[in-house]
């Protein structure tokens, strides 16, 4: 990497002077940008060869030095804004480039102010879009953007990619055109299928991540696995496909499997058998994260038929920190895990339909856990289970094993209450549920005060505190009072202008907020965005705030990721005030296909469409919007 | 805002929408309120979920929107109206927020697999397709041809497979682990709490009780 720091100088056109490196030539370490490590060797340096240096030179170089050392990006955009000079060299010192929302710059404009990219991170859709409320084919392509990073940077390692469409296209033009790449990580990504990830397996020949996080991958009849070469050892690390709803190669992967001793993390689909499980267990018995697969025994094979012993396998794996899968589990093999539970730091039940019985049996070993998962299946009963001893937990997630309004909602406020009082370092919370009470939020906000993300999820519509029947008001304004960590917070339940009026208050670390069927007026939607500075995400559905109350955010909107509103009260006219007010906002209108009927049949038409999801760019309105999706001007 | 506290009352909708009500087809007898004090109503349900048939109105949201904020002047659609009032069955699209990929993931796990004594391998059933134990047990039949099932339901036939002359008792085991006989709760209860099914030979299920009569709950 040494070759790569004389390099950036020689750009400059001008020789190296007052070496600051100087000291540390000999030194190699395998850190990539090896520099001054604070030894002032002005001795090192002959005098008769000692050129006076260009002061911005020095500066920059100097600044370079350092500025490596900068990996968060919200450091590096603040550096960057310093002067002109530090936003050049801050540039060329960025390796790692995050795009938040794949519209608000173009692949041209990112590409020509960062030159030494060698990761990416791209995200497209708004999340409301994974609920169905947006018509698919909205757009967040990746092509585009494979293309421009083919040409800028061919040294490219790693693509990240969120809620974007993928093609085959895309995945072959990866294969084909970065030699050195190393890892593909796609979360939420839809538009390709087994072909595209057959040409990544046989062509990147330096793979060593290949992740498919909740992707949608088309089934076809490819045999992905089979395209990884056949001989010889992978660098393969990490290799998940959990969310590939198609049946695998077995002996393939097995061979794989075999072959890659790198191999540290392994989430299985629901195709693989606990018979399968375990002949991969014994294979690859260093593995940190495993996702089981099915963990049940395949069709046609019956219960007790020479069972191989899984708990000597689960044992086996003594670096083993991350368990999840359980896709189709057969309850009887969950004492097989016992061995590995004491040293778990995250267990993933949410596909696991297991009682509470079911989960104290695992849950009472697992005092290291800090992430869980699970299913509401578990009831109140297995979350005080949890409660009793995940001492540690930070983040739970529990999700709703009949996701319907009216459906019988096996956890509640007691629930919340028992994790609240076991769990005092608790940072993060998803809860899915059918009854609350004000108390047990509060209780929480008061328990739990490192709380940083407070999703709940009340699912009966405009439902208020099931014990005295009041708005869910207080216990949230609790939580942006007491927790005073909070950047994230979704909110349900009966809620008036009040609850926004607490949040407006006391949420100013707000950075996401998500609004459902909340709300009485305008006044609500004014109190936050009058009230959060930090506000970046905003998603609002089914709540009675107008153009009024978006007027109120004109301030603030430059300093957002998005505005998402569906089926609010918002009017075109509105909208296009906002649109006009900021020109460098792109306010797109989208409607869905009842929506366009209706507008051909109406003269008058007062909500003509569905969402409003506006966001910032510097490249106006994009070129592949969709006949249904407007943008205002 | 509560969907109660609309800034137009409902009356007034209703009122306006006489007309074209009395017309409307509706499953009671001509002339009676469409809207019976439980909060039902009669017209035919299918309807809002049409899209193509919504053109009038602007509130009723095809896709079972029942938010009735949105409630414009010219309202006709009174069944958007009672879509809120309606037996909880209509579904708000994306409401709860769960990603389809986990409801399809965890709808998988609705099956039950079904196993039977003497058969070489099992089957699996989604028990949310049939509504009542005499189509879950007909169906059953049908996948093990072979055996013919003894069912505990209204026409109590006792059936003898005439290969090897045995009687099959359905039997499941429920959430808490327990095998019970199938038949006994009333079906959705059933279907919340099967797990798996397992059809027994009568031989075995020796020292279970008796038949009881069936109740009617148990086939609806």
């Amino acid at each position: 990497m040494r070759e790569e720091r004389t390099e950036m100088s020689k750009d400059d056109d001008r020789s190296p002077p007052l070496d600051l490196r100087g000291a540390d030539i000999a030194e190699s370490s395998s850190k990539t940008r090896n520099c001054v490590t604070g030894s002032g060797h002005v001795t090192g340096l002959n005098p008769t060869e000692f050129q006076a240096p260009y002061p911005d030179q020095v500066l920059e170089n100097v600044l370079e030095n350092v500025l490596q050392f900068l990996t968060s990006r919200r450091d590096r955009n603040a550096a960057s804004l310093v002067c002109k000079s530090w936003c050049r060299v801050e540039a060329l010192t960025r390796s790692e480039l995050f795009i938040g929302n794949c519209y608000s710059v173009s692949p041209k404009r990112a590409t020509a102010r960062f030159s030494r990219v060698r990761a990416v991170a791209i995200k497209g859709r708004p999340r409301f879009a994974d609920f169905n409320l947006m018509p698919p084919e909205w757009g967040a392509h990746f092509a585009p953007w494979v293309a421009a990073l083919g040409s800028a940077y061919p040294w490219l390692e790693k693509v990240y990619l969120k809620r974007m469409s993928v093609t085959d296209e895309d995945l072959k033009y990866l294969a084909e055109n970065f030699p050195s790449f190393k890892e593909l990580v796609l979360v939420c990504c839809d538009g390709f299928g087994t072909r595209g990830l057959a040409v990544i397996a046989k062509k990147c020949r330096q793979l060593r991540v290949l992740d498919l996080i909740e992707s949608e991958v088309a089934e076809s009849d490819m045999d992905w696995i089979g395209e990884f070469p056949e001989s010889g050892i992978t660098c393969l690390e990490s290799l998940i496909f959990d969310c590939v709803e198609s049946p695998i190669n077995f002996e393939a992967l097995e061979r794989l499997v075999i072959r890659s001793p790198s191999l540290k993390k392994l989430r299985l689909n629901r195709f693989v058998s606990i018979g399968q499980l375990y002949r991969l267990m014994v294979r690859a018995p260093q593995l940190t994260h495993l996702g089981t697969g099915s963990f049940s025994l395949a069709e046609g094979v019956a219960h007790g038929d020479q069972e191989p012993d899984y708990e000597s396998a689960f044992a086996a794996c003594k670096s083993l920190v991350c368990l999840s899968g359980f896709r189709e589990i057969t309850p009887d093999y969950l004492s097989a895990i016992y061995a590995v539970c004491a040293n778990l730091t995250s267990l993933n039940l949410s596909y696991a339909n297991i009682n509470a019985e079911q989960l104290k049996t695992v849950i009472v070993h697992c005092h290291k856990l800090q992430t869980f998962w699970v299913l509401d299946s578990i009831c109140d009963e297995g979350l005080q289970a949890a409660a009793a001893t995940c001492k540690d937990l930070r983040e739970l997630r529990v999700f709703p094993i009949d996701a319907r309004e009216d459906s019988e909602g096996p956890v509640s406020e007691v629930g919340l209450q028992a994790i609240s009082e076991g769990c005092r370092k608790l940072q993060s919370i998803l809860y899915f549920c059918q009854h609350m009470t004000n108390a047990a939020v509060i209780a929480m906000s008061n328990n739990c005060p490192d709380l940083e993300v407070f999703r709940l999820c009340i699912m009966g519509r405009h439902r208020p505190d099931h014990v005295t029947g009041e708005p869910m008001d207080e216990g949230f304004g609790a939580i942006v009072k007491n927790c005073k960590k909070l950047t994230r917070l979704a909110v349900s339940g009966l809620l008036t202008d009040q609850a926004f009026s607490y949040i407006g208050r006391y949420g100013k670390l707000v950075r996401t907020l998500s609004v459902a069927f909340a709300g009485n007026s305008d006044l609500g939607l004014k109190y936050v965005l009058e009230g959060c500075p930090r506000l970046q995400k905003l998603e609002i559905r089914d709540s009675p705030f107008g153009d009024a109350a978006l007027r109120s955010g004109l301030h603030h909107y430059y300093n957002m990721r998005f505005l998402w509103m569906s089926s609010c009260r918002l009017s075109p006219p509105g909208c296009r005030e906002i649109a006009r007010a900021l020109p460098r906002l792109v306010v797109e209108v989208i409607r869905d296909e009842v929506g366009m009927i209706r507008a051909e049949c109406e003269e008058h038409i007062d909500d003509a469409f569905d969402i409003l999801y506006m966001y910032r760019s510097l490249e106006g309105p994009r070129d592949d919007a969709p006949s249904f999706v407007t943008i205002l001007h | 805002m509560p969907p109660d506290t609309l800034s137009g009352s409902p009356e007034s909708d209703v009122t306006s929408a006489m007309t074209f009500k009395d017309t409307e087809l509706t499953l009671g007898i001509p002339g009676e309120p469409t809207r019976s004090p439980a909060g039902k109503f009669c017209t035919k349900r299918g309807f809002i979920e049409t899209v193509d048939l919504n053109l009038r109105t602007s509130t009723s949201k095809p896709r079972g929107k029942a938010h009735a904020d949105e409630v414009d002047d010219k309202s006709d659609d009174v069944v958007s109206g009672t879509c809120k009032t309606t037996a909880s069955k209509t579904q708000v699209v994306g409401w709860p927020p769960v990603r389809s990929y986990r409801k399809k993931a965890l709808e998988s796990c609705k099956y039950v697999k079904v196993a039977v004594d003497g058969a070489p391998y099992l089957r699996k059933v989604d028990l949310e397709t049939y509504n009542s134990y005499q189509e879950l047990l007909m169906a059953l039949e049908k996948m093990f041809t072979c055996f013919k099932i003894r069912g505990n339901y209204l026409d109590e036939s006792k059936v003898i497979d005439p290969m090897k002359e045995m009687e099959y008792v359905p039997t499941y085991e429920d959430k808490d682990g327990d095998w019970m006989l199938v038949g006994d709760v009333p079906w959705k209860m059933f279907i919340e709490s099967c797990k798996r099914i397992r059809l027994m030979k009568s031989s075995e299920a020796v020292g279970l009780a008796p038949r009881t009569p069936p109740r009617c709950t148990t086939t609806t």
